[in-house]
């Protein structure tokens, strides 16, 4: 990847992190990192509010998008 | 009324928001020494409701959810613990409702780290909002009867006073207020955080209280399973006594014997 390239493409905040834009849909994302978009425990915010689980195939990610990918685990 | 003869658990289930409960305890899910003794303990305890909470996702190292964990055993209320907004509270709850399908959740925002404190004015704000939204909003706050009001004239479905700071174990600090708490509340009072053992919970209920949320008096008990079992029973005791009736207290001895036909009178 040439330096050019790299600063041209866009770019996302997943879960706190910058990252390049690199999957179309919520769902394309998460198979993208071998999370299972019918795991049960799962949600996710674009931009502050929630995407139910039946959008996440049509949800498109556009530059500049914050994403949170959540899970229930144990807790008090 | 003979309460023990009714049975302490047929005849006198916990109702929040139109949900029976037999159990009156509640168990946190946070650090045990591993799955195997949460569950076990989970199992001991005889709870219905489990607390979890919402978390980003390690997206490089997916861990387990505790979804499947606790599958079949007991339900899942989802709690904010950690926040500190409003904000973050109502959008944390809205994540939970879809992850888990519930629209239970245990409201939590925090006004000071150290004290892990209830933030009430954030409280007041997130509980009118969720509720509105159409959440059931059990809410962790301070031992205060006018907030306690307050919150349920808002709505909550329960009020969930601190005994003491989550995790000290310093049991209930002011058993003058949760009692002031549990005579007046139109909603269930459940006694969330500060339980160190088994007879703070036994007090809980024994000041009126309709349950006890804990999680770190059984996670962190030298034998987690065991403390459980006892915090199960004593939950049922404080409430049979609860609804049996303390005798008054009394400033000197009240003889138990008969005082007529003493030897050498």
């Amino acid at each position: 990847m040439t330096k050019a390239s790299s600063v041209a493409l866009p770019r996302i905040r997943v879960n706190g992190a910058d990252e390049p834009l690199a999957a179309a849909t919520i769902a394309e994302f998460l198979s993208q990192r071998g999370i299972d978009p019918a795991g049960p425990g799962l949600a996710v915010a674009l931009n502050g509010a929630v995407v139910p689980r039946a959008q996440w195939q049509d949800e498109h990610l556009n530059e500049g998008d914050r994403i949170e990918i959540v899970h229930a685990r144990q807790g008090g | 009324m003979n309460v023990v003869e009714q049975g302490p658990r047929a005849a006198d289930p916990l109702v929040i928001a139109g949900r029976s409960f037999s159990s009156r305890l509640f168990l946190g899910t946070a650090g045990y020494p591993n799955q195997k003794v949460m569950l076990d303990a989970i199992a001991a305890s005889g709870t219905e409701l489990v607390t979890a909470s919402i978390r980003r996702l390690d997206l490089s190292n997916p861990e387990e959810g505790i979804v499947d964990l606790i599958a079949g055993r007991a339900d899942l209320l989802p709690n904010t613990a950690g926040c500190q907004t409003a904000r973050d509270a109502v959008l944390t709850a809205e994540l939970a409702r879809e992850a888990l399908e519930t629209n239970w959740v245990k409201l939590e925002i925090i006004g000071d780290r150290e004290l892990l404190y209830p933030d009430v004015e954030e409280l007041l704000s997130a509980t009118d909002e969720l509720v509105r939204k159409g959440f059931v909003v059990m809410v962790y706050c301070n031992d205060d009867p006018v907030t306690c009001r307050k919150l349920a004239d808002l709505g909550a479905a329960a009020v969930m006073p601190l005994g003491s700071p989550i995790g000290s174990g310093l049991g209930i600090a002011n058993p003058h207020l949760i009692e002031l708490i549990t005579a007046r509340s139109p909603v269930p009072v459940v006694l969330d955080a500060g339980i160190g053992t088994a007879s703070d919970a036994a007090l809980a209920m024994e000041l009126g209280c309709a349950a006890v949320l804990l999680n770190t008096a059984v996670s962190r008990a030298n034998d987690p399973v065991a403390m459980a079992r006892a915090m199960r029973h004593a939950v049922e005791a404080g409430r049979l006594a609860h609804r049996a009736g303390r005798i008054p207290r009394r400033r000197y001895a009240e003889p138990s014997s008969p005082q007529f036909g003493l030897v050498g009178s």
